[in-house]
């Protein structure tokens, strides 16, 4: 966990727990894997408690889309 | 994890292999940009399930590998003043500069700290404010904004003793230079996938008219690479020079806007060195002249510094995509990830370490 979270240009998928404030920022407590850390969401205004966000050196950089995600899979997965 | 393990399914691995194979008639060099794409590469020995007719040549993607020898030798500096913290990503520690690196000056003394968000550097300026705190602020596209935010928070706050060593660099100048030299030979990109989260797709759209080639938008995951690659042969046969987003549960044409904001609110585009690859014009950010209080190569004297390159490491034509990592001499022989002579050898993005670090295991 820590190996990925050292990662420069990584970004990894974790869930939102809980959202708070901290010195006027939006920041929450994410999931990754049960691991938590904090990360600021000040770039996601939309995301929300149980939304999987994007990760990248202590920032959200996006909400990961659900709808999108699942329909690659299945397209990938109903390929001949 | 969620959205990681339903990307690395065997079953559509095997299935994204088999139409890929399917699809080739002929032969295709394919850069994959981001170094974390190379890694993923190796480490799932993607390269073996492909056809022959396809060469993956690994991109400049790695922010650590590109940062110039110069601000590893500034960095060093600043670490040996009394009383500064020098705070770092991980992956920057035992990167050589001309005579050490932060690792060995962390040994010898210095107060040198590993941080893994720019906040926590600030953090650190906030809890100790009577230490002058410089945060090693290097990084693309996805990594600037977050060293913005740090940058305009502590502005915000009246924090007066965090400074910024900034080493910014962006990817498409930088491909438009690979691209224009005339000795690569690349028919297809696969866009950086996190870099695209924040700056979204538009410049690539433009290399692609500009330089004939189609652009796959690409992931990080097994099923992502290959994905991103299937896309890009089919596109490549088809004669179609377009960009098509293989990475769109993350990434949207228009990137992140509030990201984007904070970046260019503390940040202007500049002309910038890359590391073993040379000045590329418009290929960096630098500090606005409007927060120059935070910006270390200002606030502290950093003259007479005389930077050289060890003479036989490759990693220039390395990360220009002219040369393999195993092309070179020292690899593996003196130089190895225990020590390294060139940064690819040391990033968790560099090709050298990830050829170092998978090849013997497949």
């Amino acid at each position: 966990m820590n190996q990925v979270l050292a990662n420069m240009c990584l970004a990894i998928p974790g869930m939102i727990t809980e959202e708070y404030t901290e010195n006027g920022m939006k920041m929450a407590k994410v999931s990754f894997s049960g691991v938590i850390r904090t990360v600021c969401t000040e770039w996601v205004p939309e995301a929300k408690i149980g939304d999987y966000i994007l990760s990248h050196a202590g920032t959200a950089i996006s909400v990961v889309d659900p709808k999108e995600a699942e329909e690659i899979l299945s397209l990938l997965d109903e390929m001949n | 994890m969620k959205y990681i393990d339903e990307y690395r399914d065997p079953d559509i691995v095997r299935k994204l292999a088999s139409k890929i194979n399917g699809s080739v008639t002929q032969q295709w060099s394919i850069m994959e940009i981001c170094g974390g794409q190379t890694h993923a590469i190796m480490k799932y020995n993607l390269t073996e399930l492909l056809p022959p007719e396809i060469t993956l040549i690994h991109g400049p993607g790695c922010p650590v590998c590109v940062t110039p020898l110069e601000k590893i030798d500034k960095a060093l500096v600043l670490a040996s003043i009394e009383g500064t913290i020098l705070a770092s990503f991980g992956d920057m520690m035992r990167v050589p500069g001309s005579s050490s690196d932060l690792l060995k000056a962390k040994a010898e003394g210095a107060d040198v700290r590993v941080v893994y968000s720019p906040l926590d550097a600030l953090k650190i300026a906030i809890t100790n404010p009577d230490r002058k705190v410089v945060f090693f602020a290097i990084g693309f596209e996805t990594t600037a904004p977050a060293n913005a935010l740090a940058l305009i928070h502590a502005a915000r706050m009246e924090i007066s003793n965090f400074f910024l060593l900034s080493s910014h660099v962006l990817v498409p100048p930088a491909i438009r230079a690979i691209l224009s030299s005339e000795d690569t030979f690349i028919d297809g990109l696969l866009a950086p996938g996190h870099v695209c989260t924040v700056t979204g797709y538009s410049d690539y759209i433009d290399l692609a008219n500009e330089f004939n080639l189609p652009v796959a938008v690409t992931g990080f995951e097994p099923v992502d690479i290959l994905s991103g690659i299937l896309t890009t042969i089919q596109m490549l046969e088809s004669g179609r020079n377009e960009v098509e987003n293989c990475y769109a549960r993350s990434v949207h044409r228009e990137g992140n806007p509030h990201a984007l904001r904070t970046m260019y609110e503390a940040f202007e585009v500049c002309d910038r060195q890359w590391r073993g690859i040379g000045l590329i014009p418009g290929s960096g950010l630098s500090i606005r002249e409007k927060y120059s209080a935070f910006d270390a190569e200002k606030h502290f004297t950093l003259n007479n510094i005389i930077s050289k390159e060890p003479e036989i490491c490759i990693a220039g034509s390395v990360l220009r995509g002219t040369s393999r990592p195993s092309d070179c001499p020292a690899f593996a022989t003196s130089c190895t990830p225990d020590h390294p002579l060139g940064a690819p050898m040391v990033s968790s993005e560099g090709a050298c370490a990830a050829y170092y670090k998978y090849k013997s295991q497949h």
